[in-house]
C-alpha cells in the first residue's frame, strides 16, 4: 500500500487516489498546426522509465484536487509531492 | 467428463534439457528475452526458416519473468478480426504443440467462461460470440443455468450485487503448464542449434546509422544481423538507449494461488465486471488473477488493495472459496499499449524488430507470436497476421481497440 502525500490533505492510502499517468505533458499550444506525428506523440507516447518518474494523482476520496508526485518506479519511494503548475523538483 | 479427475503423471526429470552457451562474437539473429515469446521465436526461426545461428539473451534466468508469473489461460475469443487472426493461429498451434515439441505441456482444453453481470456485459458478450463465430472461433452464449452446468460451484443467485446474467464459453480454450511450455521450446530450439544465454542483460543497442548491428550486454558486445526484442515489460528500457520511444506503460500484474485442494473447478472462469479470473491447476491450486496495479511500476510485487478486491470478487462468485487459504502472491511487469493490443513488426531502424505490448495476455499467444515474429524477422516484412499490429498504427490511427473485449483480464 502506497502512502501518498496529498499537498493539501497530507499522507493517505493509495486507495483514496486516482492515477493520471505522466505529469507535465502539455496540450499542444496551437492544435490546428500540429501534424500527425506530433498528435500521435501527444496522445499515445509517454515516458516509461525504470527509475524516477513525475506523475499525476487526484485525491478522489478527499479534496478531489489534482497534483504531481515524483516516485521511483522500482522502489516506489516518493520523493516529492507538489501542486500542478509548479516545476518538477529533483529527487535528492 | 474430462481429464481433471485423473491426476496426470508427472514426467521424469531429464538430466539436461539444454546446454548453457557462452556468447559468441556475432549471430545472424539475437533475440532479447528468453521468455515464452523469445524461445518460441528462436524455435520457429530454426525450424520454419532454417536460421539456426541464433542467440536468445536473457537478463535473468530462462522463463523467469512473466512466463513464470502468468495464470496460463489460453483462449482466442477476441472481438476484432485482427486479434482473432493471431490468437486463433496460436490456439491451433497449441493443439498440436505437444506432438511438435515432443514434450508434454499439460495443455488442457477445459474451456473458458467469460461471465456477464450487466445488460452491457450481456450485449457485449453476445456480440463477441457472433464475431467469434464469423471468424471461425468456437464460441457459445450460455444462460445462467447453462453457466452453472459448466461450473457447478459458481453462485448464480440473483440475490448478489452483481448476479451472473449469462456468459460466453469457448470450449477449445484452456490452460497449459507454463514452465513446461518454456522448457519444451528451449529444448527444441537448442537441439536445432540455438544458443540460450542466461545472465546476459542487454545494456544498449549497437547501431550503424539507421541500421541496428548488435547489442551491448553485461558480458560484452554481440554483433547481430538482426535484433529482435521480446522483453515484455522491459521493452522501453531496452529501446531507451536507442532513443526509440515505444507507446508502452509498464505495470505490475499480480496473481496468487491457494494451497492444494480437491478438484472442484474443471474450467476457467473469468469475470471482468467483478474482476477476477480463476482456474484450478492440475495439482489442485486455485490460480487467480485480476487487474493490473493502478500505477506505472517495475517492482515485481503487487499492491495489496488489488489482492483484496480480487478475493472479494472470487468469494462472491465461488462461496466455497471462503475457506481456502492464499499460499503465494507475486507480480510480473506487463507492458500495456494504448489500445490494449500488441505491437509487432518492423521499427524505424533497419534490422530491429519489436514484439511487445502484449499487456496482460501474452502467454496464450506464445506459439502464434513465435511463428509470426520468426517469419517477420526472416523475411524483413510483417507476417500478414502481424501487419495490423505495427508500431505505425499509432500514427495512422488504425487502432485495434481490445479494451472492451479483453478489458484488462486476459
Amino acid at each position: 500500500m502506497l502512502r501518498i502525500p496529498c499537498p493539501w490533505c497530507g499522507p493517505r492510502d493509495e486507495t483514496e487516489f486516482s492515477y493520471g499517468g505522466q505529469a507535465h505533458v502539455a496540450y499542444p499550444a496551437e492544435p490546428s498546426t500540429v501534424d500527425d506525428d506530433a498528435w500521435a506523440t501527444y496522445l499515445f507516447y509517454r515516458d516509461n522509465p525504470k527509475g524516477w518518474f513525475a506523475e499525476r494523482w487526484m485525491h478522489r476520496a478527499g479534496c478531489q484536487r489534482w497534483f504531481n508526485v515524483v516516485r521511483h518506479t522500482v522502489t516506489y519511494e516518493i520523493a516529492a509531492s507538489y501542486p500542478p503548475g509548479a516545476s518538477r523538483p529533483e529527487p535528492a | 467428463m474430462s481429464e481433471w479427475q485423473v491426476t496426470p503423471r508427472l514426467p521424469e526429470h531429464p538430466d539436461v534439457l539444454w546446454a548453457e552457451a557462452e556468447p559468441r562474437a556475432s549471430y545472424d539473429v539475437v533475440i532479447v528475452g528468453a521468455g515464452g515469446h523469445g524461445l518460441a521465436t528462436a524455435y520457429y526461426l530454426a525450424k520454419n526458416h532454417g536460421i539456426t545461428n541464433v542467440a536468445v539473451v536473457e537478463r535473468g534466468w530462462l522463463a523467469g519473468g512473466n512466463m513464470a508469473r502468468n495464470t496460463t489461460i489460453i483462449r482466442s475469443n477476441y472481438l476484432w478480426d485482427e486479434s482473432a487472426g493471431i490468437y486463433e493461429h496460436a490456439l491451433k498451434l497449441w493443439e498440436g504443440l505437444e506432438a511438435d515439441l515432443d514434450c508434454e505441456v499439460a495443455f488442457s482444453q477445459r474451456g473458458v467462461l467469460n461471465l456477464a453481470h450487466s445488460l452491457g456485459d450481456v450485449r457485449e458478450g453476445r456480440r463477441r460470440v457472433n464475431a467469434n463465430q464469423l471468424n471461425g472461433v468456437d464460441a457459445q452464449w450460455l444462460t445462467p443455468d447453462e453457466v452453472q452446468k459448466v461450473a457447478p460451484i459458481l453462485n448464480i443467485s440473483t440475490e448478489v450485487r452483481y448476479p451472473v446474467l449469462g456468459g460466453t464459453f469457448q470450449p477449445r480454450a484452456g490452460i497449459a503448464k507454463h514452465d513446461w511450455v518454456a522448457w519444451g521450446y528451449a529444448r527444441a530450439a537448442h537441439a536445432l542449434g540455438v544458443d540460450l544465454i542466461q545472465g546476459c542483460e542487454v545494456t544498449g543497442v549497437l547501431r550503424d546509422g539507421d541500421r541496428v548491428v548488435g547489442v551491448d550486454t553485461v558480458r560484452g558486445p554481440i554483433r547481430a544481423g538482426r535484433v529482435a526484442l521480446a522483453a515484455a515489460g522491459h521493452s522501453s528500457v531496452v529501446t531507451s538507449s536507442l532513443g526509440l520511444r515505444l507507446p508502452l506503460q509498464s505495470f505490475p500484474l499480480q496473481a496468487l494461488v491457494s494451497e492444494l485442494l480437491e478438484q472442484v473447478l474443471d474450467t476457467v472462469v473469468m469475470s471482468n465486471a467483478v474482476h477476477v479470473y480463476v482456474s484450478q491447476a492440475h495439482k489442485g491450486e486455485l490460480v487467480m488473477g485480476a487487474g493490473i496495479d493502478g500505477y506505472v511500476g517495475y517492482g515485481q510485487r503487487g499492491s495489496f488493495p488489488v489482492i483484496e478486491h480480487q478475493m472479494a470478487a472470487a468469494i462472491e462468485l465461488f462461496p466455497i472459496f471462503a475457506r481456502a487459504h492464499v499460499l503465494r502472491t507475486w507480480g510480473g511487469i506487463v507492458d500495456v499499449s494504448p489500445d490494449a493490443s500488441p505491437i509487432v513488426g518492423l521499427t524505424p531502424y533497419a534490422g530491429l524488430y519489436v514484439n511487445c505490448g502484449w499487456g496482460t495476455g501474452g502467454f496464450k499467444a506464445t506459439p502464434g507470436i513465435g511463428w509470426v515474429f520468426a517469419d517477420t524477422i526472416a523475411n524483413d516484412r510483417p507476417h500478414p497476421l502481424a501487419e495490423p499490429f505495427s508500431l505505425a498504427r499509432f500514427d495512422s490511427g488504425a487502432l485495434i481497440d481490445e479494451h472492451g473485449a479483453a478489458a484488462v483480464a486476459h
